[in-house]
């Protein structure tokens, strides 16, 4: 009787680059039983939510926007993940910055843009390095799982910045737990006029170019790539690993903390305890999406950044849920960590076949034969 | 009760035979051990009796009905269990959840019967274990005696034992073989996979010794010796190989003092070893595995710390020095597993580069016009199959051994530290790595060639020193080295005392 049969087998070269498109039109078909669900037309819905918000400048924009903090947070964990260092703090580092970038922000207020704005920046970047150093410490020292301190540390920051935003950092004007506002010279300039998008989404995208630089340039990369594929091989040709790992942590937390910074200074302008509705944790679906590539990280961030706000447009025009859009790159994640792993794998179709040994070198059936 | 009969079993993994028409047989009531170095074929041989692999010919008879054996459920069904070398225990459950996992009927379960039950089977076995412990807290041993526990459960009358003392401390053992000998007088089988001769000799009654996939022979325990067993294993048809030529030899150039290290499981591995490696030969270290051939490499790499001893590059105290510090005094390394020291993902290239990446790198930029240079002319020097940007992983066994050397030895180094550098190699690689060292002798490179094949360190050798529970019985010239006297020395049986470690 016929039949499929499984097998390990790299997908080809050409199939690779498709492979997240693939998992997103999985993706949509998948959750179409959702729109459906919520009683709305599904290629309807998709309308709204991939092509609407791209037709016009306005919302386009917006999705520039939403994808500023992704495009750091997906940098930064892929820094880390390059060099196997499973950082899932970067909401916390992400905070960290934030944290930062409001005090800078007010303490600067003589300084000219020309210096606040570097001072903030580097401020976000060494105070996410902070956050990120005990796990990052606790991990080469001790050999601590990085993945439950760094996430824990998430929890620990939103607690810190209660406290200094019902403490210290209280607005004494309005009463409300929010830091004062920063300075005018601290604010990120904007790119476009009558637009919220900013100085940060360029600081982003400069900042995945650096991260393709080091990854593919230098020295150090090609050491952290090593320690990430293969930590033993790497230890026995003579990278100092602990190090390396230490590097990319630190980075990958201090890039973070630049988010956090660009939030602040770009959007918000005063630290309040929702500053991220989870671009940290958005972070590594983007860095798992883009394959540790950091263009695809890049293109991954404007994805995702695209499906929150399509997520918002479908919700306005057709009443289904908002939460969709969470619904979409959760699912997104899983299935396109499922095709990574479909893509060892090839299945092939048995006919039917009189024996199914391998063929026998000719002394072998030489042997038979004398039998 | 039970007899298996194994007949003309052949089993091949692509190009590598892995069983050659094997013949084999247990009778019921034995312990038979199965004796053979690492990739002797011991562990697919018994994969194939317990429905894990599918011989590609051949076929078993149990107690003389020819039996097909599709799975391990069929295996067992026939009465036959196997304990893995890693465990196949749940940890957070109890003992006797753990035995009875799979084997319940209907939808209800109660604990108190389970252990009741497990209880009572464990006394008929005399195997000491609290059926409501946690797995979780068990020693190695006591998981193991859970394992053969479970298997016993489902009326198993033939045991495979895969390796059990590797992860077992020396007491450990002693229970175990008692255990085996429990069983044995309780009428089971017991088939007991190992390297180490002398637990073969303590506690088997036959012993089949496996090499390079075929069988050398099958031999009654009162009428061998640990000196014959070793021999059968390590030696080959041709042994006494014509050497070539002799070398003048200088200083020495790698000095070990009285070096001692702990394996992975806190054991003492390496007991006072000394030896002096000269500049221009070949020290052969002969040795059945597992006698602390793999920790004196890590701790020659650098990868593993020694806990006394000194060890000395052209005199420079390389002691505890990480493995930068040895690559930078001179010594190159061929490690006995390639995925050891190669990374899969990383191109040709990379990997060529990645021991004396500051040689490539300027201002912290890598400088991939002369990365690329240089894995190109490696390439082409050592003949490997490969482009410099193709993925690691992609490449032939053979093709990875050449990237291997080629990193080694285009650091011109000064001491040259190969482990197995021929093992699982095709005859054509196996020749052109052999030539290599040699051709590294007689530029007056210091070769440590480690080896268990007795025949390559006979033929590439100056001098030959025999390894065995972590201590060096002694060292002889390659030309005055006899097979008996090998032996012996392989077996703890003869130590040569002559002044010869001292110095």
């Amino acid at each position: 009787m016929a039949k499929l049969r499984i097998e390990r087998a790299a997908a080809p070269l050409w199939v690779r680059p498709l492979i997240p498109v693939i998992a997103a039109v999985i993706t949509l078909a998948l959750t179409a039983t959702l729109v459906v669900l919520a009683k709305a037309n599904p290629f309807e819905a998709y309308y709204y939510f991939l092509v609407v918000p791209l037709s016009s400048w306005v919302s386009a924009i917006e999705v520039l926007v939403k994808s500023t903090p992704l495009l750091l947070t997906g940098a930064a964990v892929t820094f880390a993940f390059s060099a196997g260092y499973w950082n899932i703090g970067a909401e916390g580092q992400l905070y960290a910055g934030a944290i930062a970038a409001a005090w800078l922000g007010t303490v600067l207020h003589e300084a000219p843009a020309l210096v606040a704005i570097p001072i903030m920046l580097l401020g976000g970047f060494v105070a996410g390095m902070l956050w990120a150093l005990p796990p990052a410490l606790l991990k080469v020292k001790l050999a601590v799982d990085e993945v439950v301190t760094t996430l824990l540390l998430n929890s620990v920051i939103l607690f810190v910045v209660s406290y200094l935003l019902n403490g210290p950092w209280r607005d004494p004007v309005s009463g409300w737990p929010q830091s004062p506002e920063i300075a005018a010279s601290a604010i990120l300039p904007k790119l476009l006029p009558r637009a919220r998008l900013h100085l940060g989404f360029i600081v982003g995208l400069l900042i995945i170019l650096a991260l393709w630089f080091v990854l593919s340039r230098t020295s150090l990369g090609l050491k952290m790539r090593a320690t990430g594929l293969g930590m033993e091989a790497a230890r026995y040709a003579g990278v100092n690993v602990g190090r390396a790992i230490l590097t990319a942590a630190l980075i990958s937390g201090g890039i973070a903390g630049i988010a956090g910074v660009s939030e602040i200074a770009g959007i918000h302008f005063h630290l309040i305890d929702a500053i991220s509705p989870g671009y940290g944790y958005t972070g590594i679906i983007i860095a798992m999406l883009g394959g540790l590539n950091p263009f695809g990280v890049g293109l991954a961030a404007l994805f995702v950044g695209l499906l929150s706000i399509g997520g918002q447009t479908v919700s306005r025009a057709l009443g289904v849920p908002a939460y969709l859009g969470d619904v979409v790159q959760a699912a997104l994640l899983l299935v396109t960590l499922g095709a990574f792993i479909f893509q060892n794998y090839r299945i092939r179709w048995i006919a039917d076949e009189p024996r199914s040994l391998p063929p026998l070198p000719a002394s072998a059936e030489n042997d038979l034969e004398t039998n | 009760m039970l007899a298996i009969q194994m007949r003309g079993i052949t089993k091949r993994f692509g190009p590598v035979l892995a069983n050659d028409r094997i013949d084999f047989s247990l009778e019921q009531g034995e312990i038979h051990a199965l004796l053979g170095e690492n990739g002797a074929g011991k562990t697919t041989l018994m994969r194939i009796l317990y429905g894990l692999y599918h011989a590609d010919q051949g076929e078993i008879l149990v107690d003389g009905h020819l039996a097909h054996i599709p799975s391990p459920k069929e295996a067992i069904t026939l009465g036959i269990g196997m304990v893995a070398q890693h465990f196949t225990l749940v940890p957070p459950l109890s003992v006797a959840e753990n035995v009875v996992l799979g084997y319940t009927k209907g939808l209800r379960f109660d604990p108190g019967a389970a252990q009741q039950h497990v209880a009572e089977a464990a006394a008929r076995f005399g195997i000491k274990t609290d059926p409501a412990a946690i797995v979780r807290h068990l020693s190695v041993g006591e998981c193991q005696r859970v394992e053969i526990l479970k298997a016993l459960y489902r009326n198993v009358r033939a045991l495979i034992m895969d390796e059990p003392t590797s992860v077992l401390v020396p007491q450990e053992v002693d229970v175990l073989f008692e255990t085996l000998e429990r069983l044995r007088g309780a009428g089971l089988s017991v088939i007991f996979i190992s390297h180490k001769l002398n637990e073969v000799m303590a506690v088997c009654d036959r012993i089949t010794v496996l090499r390079q996939g075929r069988v050398v022979g099958t031999v009654d325990k009162a009428a061998t010796s640990q000196i014959e067993l070793a021999c059968m294993m390590v030696g080959r048809e041709t042994f006494g190989v014509t050497r070539r030529g002799e070398s003048p030899q200088g200083e020495a150039r790698l000095r070990l003092e009285s070096l001692s290290a702990l394996d992975r499981k806190g054991l003492p591995a390496l007991k006072e070893v000394s030896l002096e490696v000269r500049a221009g030969e070949i020290l052969g270290l002969a040795g059945v595995s597992g006698n602390g051939q793999a920790e004196l490499a890590r701790v020659l790499a650098g990868t593993l710390k020694p806990t006394g001893g000194r060890i000395l590059v052209d005199n420079r105290d390389l002691t505890g020095a990480d493995p930068t510090c040895f690559l930078v005094a001179g010594v190159g390394r061929i490690p006995e597993e390639r995925h050891e020291s190669m990374i899969g993902e990383l191109s040709v290239a990379e990997n060529l580069v990645l021991e004396c990446l500051d040689e490539f790198t300027r201002n912290g930029l890598l400088d991939r016009r002369r990365v690329r240079q240089h894995g190109e002319q490696l390439i082409a020097e050592y003949q490997i199959k490969a482009q410099p940007t193709d993925r690691m992983r992609t490449l032939s066994g053979g093709n990875v051994q050449k990237v291997v050397l080629a990193r080694a030895l285009s650091s011109k180094p000064r001491v040259i530290l190969a482990s197995q550098p021929t093992r699982g190699l095709d005859v054509g690689a196996t020749e052109y790595v052999r030539d290599k060292l040699l051709e590294q002798r007689d530029q007056g490179v210091a070769v440590l060639l480690i080896s268990e094949d007795l025949d390559e360190a006979l033929a590439l050798s100056d001098r030959i020193a025999v390894i065995y529970e972590g201590r060096i019985m002694g060292v002889i010239p390659a030309g005055e080295a006899s097979k008996e006297q090998l032996g012996m020395m392989m077996s703890g049986a003869w130590e040569v005392t002559r002044g010869e470690t001292e110095n």
